[in-house]
Parts: C-alpha cells; structure tokens; sequence
C-alpha cells in the first residue's frame, strides 16, 4: 500500500487528542513515533491500515510503567518488569547534584597520581580499546523502606535496576598508564555539579571495574552517566562514579563526604565505613501490593540478586515463615546479577504471608531484619538493609506489605 | 570476524588478569598508544581533592571570625545556625546543633560525625554553596570550614585555619570509624 494514500487527517487525526508524534521530516515522509489514538478507537484493527515503520519505536499506549521520583532519587518500578533487564529509561535514579548535560565531543576522562604516564582520553579513544559487554545489577546502598503496609515494591527496594554495560575493562586503562606497585586506593570523580568523588581499592580495578559508554545497546542515559561512567560491579551504587571525568591513584583513601558523612552506619557502638559489597537479597513481585489476588494457582515471582556472586538458591514460604521451598531459578544465572525466580503455589484463600529469602554462593542466606538488628544493633541506620520480606494476602485477596519497623 | 578476535582476546585478558599471555590469540602490545599525556595544567585544573593529610590544600587562611558573616550570608539559610530543634526541617542538613551535642543519635553533625576536618574543605569547596557550586575562593572556604569547626566546639574563635593547621584538627569522631573488610561469606554482619 502507497503510503500516500494515507489521509492527512487519519494521520493527524490521533495527534489533536493525544500524545501522538506523527510528523513531517525535511524528506516529506511521514514518520511513525507511535500509534496514533485513531487506531486505538477502531473495534477492528485489521480493517484499518496502521502506521508505517519507523525510526524510532515506542510503548505502547496501553502501558505505562513509570519511576518514582522524590527529590533526590527516583525508584525503578519492579512490579511492572519482567525477566531481569531494566529498560533504559526505568533505570533508578539517585545523584546528588542533579543530571548534568555533557558534550561528547568534549568529554574527557584524565587519569593521574601514582601512574608512570598521566593520560587523557576522550570518548572516541575509550571506544577504541578492546571492549567487554557485562549483564549486572546496580543497587543503592540506601535501598530498603518498609514503614507502612501500602508499599509497592517499587517503593520497599526500587533503588536497583539491571541493564547490559558495554565499556572498557578500567584494567586496561590501568595498563596503558603504568599504575604503579604501590598505588593501593584511586579517586573516581564525576563532572555533575556534586563533583562526586569516591575511594575505591585498586584490587577492585584489577577484578571486574570498567569505565562504560552503553547500556542496553546503546549510549548511556545522561541520568545513569553519559557518556561515560565507571562500573563496579556488586559494589554500592554511588561507587560506580556517573559522569566520572577523574581519576587519581593514591596510596590512602581520600574520606570524600560520601565515604565519611554518608554511606557509612553505627554498628554498635562503632561506625562502619567502605561497605562496598551489597549483600544478597530478593524480592517478590508478584503477589505484591496493590495487587488482588484470587484463589487457586498463583505463580509467585521476584528477582534475588547479590554483590558476592551468583544466587545458589532462592527460598520460599508460604506459610508466614514456618517452611520453605526451593523456587526455580531463570537461567542463565550470572555473576552479581539480578536473577528471577519463580514458585507454582495454590492459595487455599485464608489469609497468609509469603516471603522469599535468597542465598549466595559464598553461603550468604538473606538475613531477616531481627538478626541484622541482633548483629548491628538497633541504631543501625539505613544503609545496607537487606532483609527478608513478607507480603501478606488477606482473605478478599488484597495483598499488603507486612511492616518492618526497627525504630 | 575480526571483532569477534577482538573480543576473544579481550576475554582471554582478563581471565590471566592483566598478563599478556599468548593462548591461541594474538598477545596485547605493552601500549594500544590511544590516548595522549595530559599536560600539568591540566592536571592542576581538575585535581581539586584534599586528602586528610592536607595534600591538595592550596595556599590561604581564614578564622572562625572571618567566616562568619560568610556562612551567615551563603549558608544559613539552608543549614541554619544550630540553634533549631533537633527535628527542624531545613534545606540542608544540620551541620553543628546545640541540643545535639556529641551525641549523633540525636543528631549528626560535622562535630558529632565526621573524622577528618580536611573533607569540610573538599566537600564545601567542590559542591558549596548548592546554588552556586564551586564559586568560592580559598579563603572563603578557609574561614567557612573555622567557622564550622569552631560552631562545632572543635577549635577557638581565634585559630587559623590553613594548609598546615587544617589537616591537624583532632575530630571526635574520627576513633569511631572502622573500614568494613568483608569480603563476602555466610556471617550476616
Ligand atoms: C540552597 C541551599 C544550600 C545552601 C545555600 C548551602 N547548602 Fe550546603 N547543603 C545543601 C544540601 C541540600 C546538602 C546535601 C547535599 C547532598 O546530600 O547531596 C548540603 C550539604 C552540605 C554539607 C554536608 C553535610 C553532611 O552532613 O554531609 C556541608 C558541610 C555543607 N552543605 C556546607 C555548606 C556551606 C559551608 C554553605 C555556604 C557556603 C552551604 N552549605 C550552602 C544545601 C545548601
């Protein structure tokens, strides 16, 4: 069918009433950004030809899975995903001076301190050294609220997202400037208006960091770093420096704000700093809040994840706690990765709590909050709260998170 | 097909860890010779951190007295001036508080909290005021971090406040701090 032949008004004709973005480009082609309402109206779409390809696609307008933002974060929403990849523009937000806009052609990344060569290299060199495409996870160490039964789980934990990073092993660059024997920390620092610096171990260059320039197949997002940032794989989210312009080798840490003031919690009478791994965890997904269910089969979902490895089991209970059963894993699991899990389970219809627990193959098992309480004390704080969750289904089948009060 | 090598060779790379071992694929250069030396200039421009042993402070000074009028003009009226009640609601957080004393359950202050008075000056010189980050001169930020400290009980209205005096401060926190060296395992910590 001729283009063409399309009336102007049929195109258009979605675009008066909605969010529709048919347009005209300088070639005089019409150009498909979504369905147009129209074709939405008609009972029958295969009586109404439907918009042509285009250049770039679009959810569609029955979906809409969104962020929540608050001041300073925003939290992917984990209830509307499936499998474990976080689409691009659902990825958690959480900086500290806003996103800022950076030009890639004069984006520059400078390496310096204790190197025999100090260096700079810009965004097309960074994409000429040999690269490495990894699937992990990123998760704020400020990740758990559990105040209130109305809780999604969006809201309980949506401060970690998942997403394919493309990049240049930081090792390599390493390489390339001669870091010397006695360099044992480095500086890492975005260009935001926080000017974000963290400490980081070398030891951690060496194993798996990476300086990445795409995520799910394409450029970063500005708000996850373009257009580049490093990557730690496991570690605290705010390590893995977005907009990150400097890095400076040391042979002490340099007790930034972020790894003094912040990111750091009592433990007792003592307080905890440098926690970089994020320990194991997992969340169900469905059921969750504000879902309602019905009786019969339910098919339990979540995802388990964790800083240390690969999740070697994911539990469940269905019965508040009292047994638990092994759920089915989604291959592949992979290293420091959002794993789902799956469990086939029959509701009788009397009010229950189901609840998950993941373990780690360090033999890390998710702890509940009281044994982090028993093993930090009560004035904990609230960074690197992992623990076990329940969501409880009442008899009418409305499912509420069970409240986790630890002050 | 020559990515795919490329790849291979990359992975081949980190599995013996930055050694360069020939295993079936070409070995890596000792240099790709991508990128250029950066100038001192350069360097000088960006390195603005300052590490608890004072090195990266520039030259200047400033007293409690001195910063005074500066924070009550740049500051207050975010973080307030410690006279609040400990659940105030300001735009910043509290940076010293009378009721909250040494005491940082109450309240976390920078007298309470923070180890090191050399991250006063980093963190206010990179990112302070929120309005206008990155605008004050060395003096400013000098006096501000006195003026702190001293609001703070940590040093007299009088001291001075520069490269050599600063990274000597004694913060009562500082014994509190212990580097968690997990390296993962069973032990929920
Ligand atoms: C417009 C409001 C505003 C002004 C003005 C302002 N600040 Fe801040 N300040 C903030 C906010 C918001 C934060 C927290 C930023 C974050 O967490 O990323 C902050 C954080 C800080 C911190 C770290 C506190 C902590 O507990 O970690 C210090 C120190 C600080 N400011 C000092 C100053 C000084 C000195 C000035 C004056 C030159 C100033 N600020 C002006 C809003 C302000």
């Amino acid at each position: 069918m001729n283009k063409k032949k399309i009336s102007r008004r049929t195109l258009l004709g979605g675009a008066a009433t909605a969010a529709v973005v048919l347009f005209k480009s300088s070639y005089g082609k019409m150009i498909q950004a979504a369905i147009p309402e129209s074709a939405l109206l008609t009972d029958d779409p295969t009586k109404i030809q439907g918009p042509p390809p285009g250049k770039v696609g679009t959810r569609s307008p029955f979906e809409h899975p969104v962020k929540k933002p608050s001041d300073i974060s925003s939290r992917t929403p984990l209830q509307d995903l499936y499998g474990t990849i976080t689409p691009s523009d659902l990825h958690y937000e959480r900086h500290h001076g806003g996103v800022p806009a950076i030009d890639p052609h004069q984006y520059e990344l400078l390496i310096h301190g204790m190197v025999d060569k100090p260096m700079v290299f810009t965004l097309a060199d960074l994409k000429r050294f040999p690269s490495v495409s990894r699937i992990c996870f990123l998760e704020c160490s400020g990740n758990f609220r559990g105040s209130k039964e109305t809780l999604m789980p969006q809201e309980v934990c949506g401060l970690t997202s998942q997403s394919e990073w493309t990049g240049v092993m930081l090792s390599t660059l390493f390489r390339e400037v001669g870091v010397q024997p006695k360099a044992s920390w480095f500086l890492a620092e975005g260009s935001d208006a926080a000017v974000m610096t963290r400490s980081i171990p070398v030891k951690k260059a060496w194993d798996d960091a990476m300086v990445v320039y795409a995520q799910n197949g394409e450029a970063i997002r500005p708000e996850q770093g373009y257009p580049a940032r490093l990557l730690l794989p496991g570690w605290e989210g705010n390590t893995s420096v977005k907009w990150l312009r400097r890095i400076e080798l040391s042979d002490q840490p340099y007790m930034t704000r972020e790894e003094t003031s912040k990111y750091t919690y009592p433990v007792k009478d003592r307080i905890r700093q440098f926690s970089f791994g994020m320990d194991a965890r997992s969340i169900i997904t469905y059921p969750a809040f504000p879902q309602q269910v019905e009786k019969g089969w339910i098919e339990i979902r979540g995802i388990a994840w964790s800083g240390w490895g690969k999740i070697a089991k994911v539990e469940i209970s269905t019965d508040n706690g009292k047994s638990w059963h092994p759920a089915r894993l989604q291959e592949p699991v992979l290293d420091k990765a959002h794993t789902a899990f799956r469990y086939l389970w029959q509701w009788d219809g009397n009010t229950t709590a189901i609840m998950s627990r993941a373990t780690d193959e360090t033999g890390y098992t998710q702890p509940t909050l009281q044994q982090l309480i028993a093993a930090r004390g009560a004035d904990m704080g609230g960074y690197h709260l992992n623990p076990v969750t329940a969501w409880v289904i009442q008899r009418d089948g409305k499912v509420l998170f069970r409240p986790e009060k630890w002050k | 097909m020559r990515l795919i090598t490329l790849t291979f060779t990359c992975a081949v790379f980190i599995a013996c860890n930055h050694r360069t071992k020939e295993n079936g694929t070409s070995p890596w250069p000792a240099s790709f010779h991508i990128g250029r030396p950066a100038t001192p200039a350069e360097i000088a421009a960006w390195d603005i951190d300052i590490r608890p042993d004072g090195a990266g402070l520039p030259p200047g000074a400033g007293t409690a007295a001195s910063g005074k009028p500066v924070y009550m003009a740049k500051c207050a009226a975010c973080h307030g001036t410690g006279t609040e009640p400990l659940n105030a609601k300001l735009p910043g957080p509290a940076l010293m508080n009378d009721s909250a004393g040494s005491d940082f359950r109450r309240l976390k202050t920078l007298g309470n909290y923070w180890p090191y008075a050399t991250t006063i000056f980093d963190y206010v010189r990179r990112t302070m005021p929120y309005n206008a980050p990155g605008t004050l001169t060395a003096d400013e930020v000098y006096s501000l971090t006195a003026y702190l400290l001293f609001a703070n009980k940590i040093i007299d209205e009088e001291t001075v406040m520069d490269a050599r005096s600063l990274p000597k401060v004694n913060m009562p926190a500082k014994h509190l701090f212990i580097p968690d060296n997990s390296t993962g395992g069973p032990e929920i910590r």
